[in-house]
């Protein structure tokens, strides 16, 4: 097992050192040392996407846990129909990314859209949703937002649920309104739930790639090419398997270096936690 | 506590209904526009929803496999139709090929004690971290030159059971510890061998797992592009690659490709409607539990 996981990753160490096309051989191609991570640092493109990148998770990993929570805290109450609820808020989840990035490039379309359909009933003018580098951005983020909202919805119910009533009674007794509820019983005993949820969504919003293939295609210019479909676009188009191989290696240690960090967190957080225990019970001998 | 039904403030119900409407919205849409003509589409005056429905565009996705030959179409192009043939083969066979090995190994590593248990559950955290973009490049290298897969039904299962494996043992693993082993031991008692065991007691038991687990490895298989798109041919192409392929030209027939959007869309909307339950565990395990 071992080796089937690491035999991949030093074939793509390797490749990511040769100037490599498909019709080629993997021993046919010549060996360029670390040229292709060179060009990559020196290329304006790639960094671009790199920043693409980076802006796209940031802005839809914030909206999504602000909205998720929010009516996480808003519908955590004891109301008939939930669970049938709950499945078809996850719908938008379950099907092929390739249908709802189809179906999301229906309703951008700017004369057959229904967005720009409803813009123009209301006399407004209508809007390039997918031909203008800003709004094709926002477009990406409205639709991932669609799609993965749901996720952290229903994770931080759950967590919700789970809370210990009693906490909840006290500072009801304490004559607590709702709102102070919330910011401080219920979101900081959230917390670790809340944080497991965040990293989950952050590595998986690497990973998107089909809605915006779908979408935009990484276009107009640059704007909306984040890396996993630069890497797709090196292979597949440009033919350049060394070049996409570097990349990928590049994606995969700044992966690491987040998973190390949650890890890393989780550790500390332990830690402090059972120093904190200790401490108590030094003060009770 | 006693679970009681509040009645809330009216708003409260309009947001769920809000809610609603959104996450269902797109989806209804698809739905209708997958029986409009394509006339009906470039036409502003045609409604979103009321209109006059045609099945028209359903026919000429699926024209190979009718029994009769719809008027409308003049030349029957099979590209759609052996695609979401070609997504059906893969998908139950991945499925079938990973449950199979899968129960098998996760009853071994509940069962008798070896090293390995820690890898299974590394595994299925790696495999949640990598990206499939980053597999392109050595699963591409490895397959086409070292195996010659590509091109070929086998290729594209390979790794698509290669990929569900940890998850769908680890999934296993915690229903197999629930069944209790005095059973397994009754059941030596009176004879039977380890794979009667096996197959007669522990399997019937752990059902409900194998169908979630079911569930997962199809749905990823039956709605995974990129490496489809890298490792498969002409005519062993799967049902997203050809919406893809057919969505780059400029002129695009919405009412068909939303027709195959809707196939493509429908089995993973059932399972979510059967199996909810065991899908929103599966999609939270590891996250609430700790």
């Amino acid at each position: 097992m071992i080796l089937a996981l690491l035999y991949p990753i030093g074939y793509m160490i390797y490749a990511s050192f040769l100037d490599w096309s498909p019709s080629q051989r993997i021993g046919q191609a010549e060996f360029i040392g670390i040229r292709n991570y060179i060009n990559l640092l020196g290329d304006a493109a790639f960094r671009e996407s790199f920043w693409v990148t980076i802006r796209f998770a940031a802005i839809v990993v914030t909206l999504e846990m602000i909205v998720g929570v929010g009516l996480a805290m808003l519908l955590d109450r004891n109301i008939r129909g939930m669970v049938l609820l709950r499945t078809v808020f996850i719908l938008p989840m379950m099907i092929a990314p390739i249908v709802v990035g189809l179906m999301w490039r229906y309703m951008f379309h700017p004369t057959v859209g229904i967005f720009n359909r409803m813009l123009k009933s209301f006399g407004f003018e209508g809007i390039p949703w997918l031909a203008d580098s800003t709004w094709a951005f926002i477009a990406i983020v409205i639709a991932d937002v669609w799609q993965w909202t749901p996720f952290i919805f229903i994770l931080a119910l759950a967590a919700t649920q789970s809370l210990p009533r009693s906490a909840l009674e006290a500072a009801e007794i304490d004559g607590a309104n709702e709102w102070q509820k919330i910011v401080m019983i219920k979101l900081p005993l959230m917390m670790p739930v809340l944080i497991v949820t965040l990293m989950l969504r952050l590595i998986d919003v690497f990973k998107v790639l089909e809605v915006i293939l779908v979408l935009t295609n990484g276009g107009p210019g640059l704007s909306t090419e984040i890396l996993a479909l630069r890497i797709f676009r090196t292979a597949q188009e440009f033919q350049e398997l060394g070049e996409a191989a570097a990349m990928s290696n590049m994606l995969l240690m700044m992966l690491m270096v987040l998973t190390i960090g949650m890890f890393v967190y989780n550790r500390v957080k332990e830690a402090h936690v059972a120093q904190r225990r200790a401490v108590i019970e030094k003060d009770n001998d | 506590m006693a679970v009681r039904k509040e009645i809330q403030n009216p708003a409260f119900y309009a947001l769920i209904a809000a809610l609603v409407v959104m996450s269902v919205g797109p989806i209804a849409l698809m739905l209708a526009t997958s029986f409009k003509t394509n006339i009906d589409v470039y036409d502003a005056s045609v409604p979103a929803f009321f209109f006059s429905p045609t099945i028209k565009n359903y026919e000429t996705v699926l024209c190979n496999f009718l029994w009769y030959e719809p008027a409308h179409v003049d030349y029957c192009d099979p590209t759609f139709g052996r695609a979401l043939n070609n997504s059906l083969i893969v998908g139950l066979l991945s499925t079938g090929l990973t449950l199979t090995i899968g129960c098998m190994a996760a009853y071994a590593l509940v069962r008798f004690q070896f090293m390995g248990r820690g890898t299974v559950s590394m595994g299925t955290l790696l495999m949640r971290i990598v990206p499939p973009a980053v597999l392109l490049v050595p699963v591409f290298g490895i397959w086409t030159f070292q195996y010659g897969l590509d091109q070929t039904y086998a290729g594209i299962i390979l790794i698509y059971t290669a990929m569900n494996l940890p998850f769908v043992i680890w999934i296993l693993q915690s229903f197999i510890v629930q069944v209790p082993i005095q059973l397994e031991e009754a059941a030596r008692m009176d004879g039977a061998n380890p794979f009667q065991v096996f197959f007669l007691v522990v399997l019937p038991i752990i059902q409900p797992g194998l169908a979630a687990a079911a569930i997962f490895t199809f749905r990823i298989a039956w709605n995974e592009f990129l490496l489809a798109n890298a490792l498969s041919g002409r005519s062993t192409r799967t049902a997203p690659v050809t919406i893809v392929n057919s969505i780059t030209e400029y002129d695009i027939d919405w009412g068909v490709i939303m027709a195959t959007g809707m196939l493509l869309a429908i089995p993973p909307i059932l399972f979510t409607f059967v199996a909810s339950k065991q899908i929103i565990t599966g999609m939270t395990a590891g996250a609430v539990k700790g």
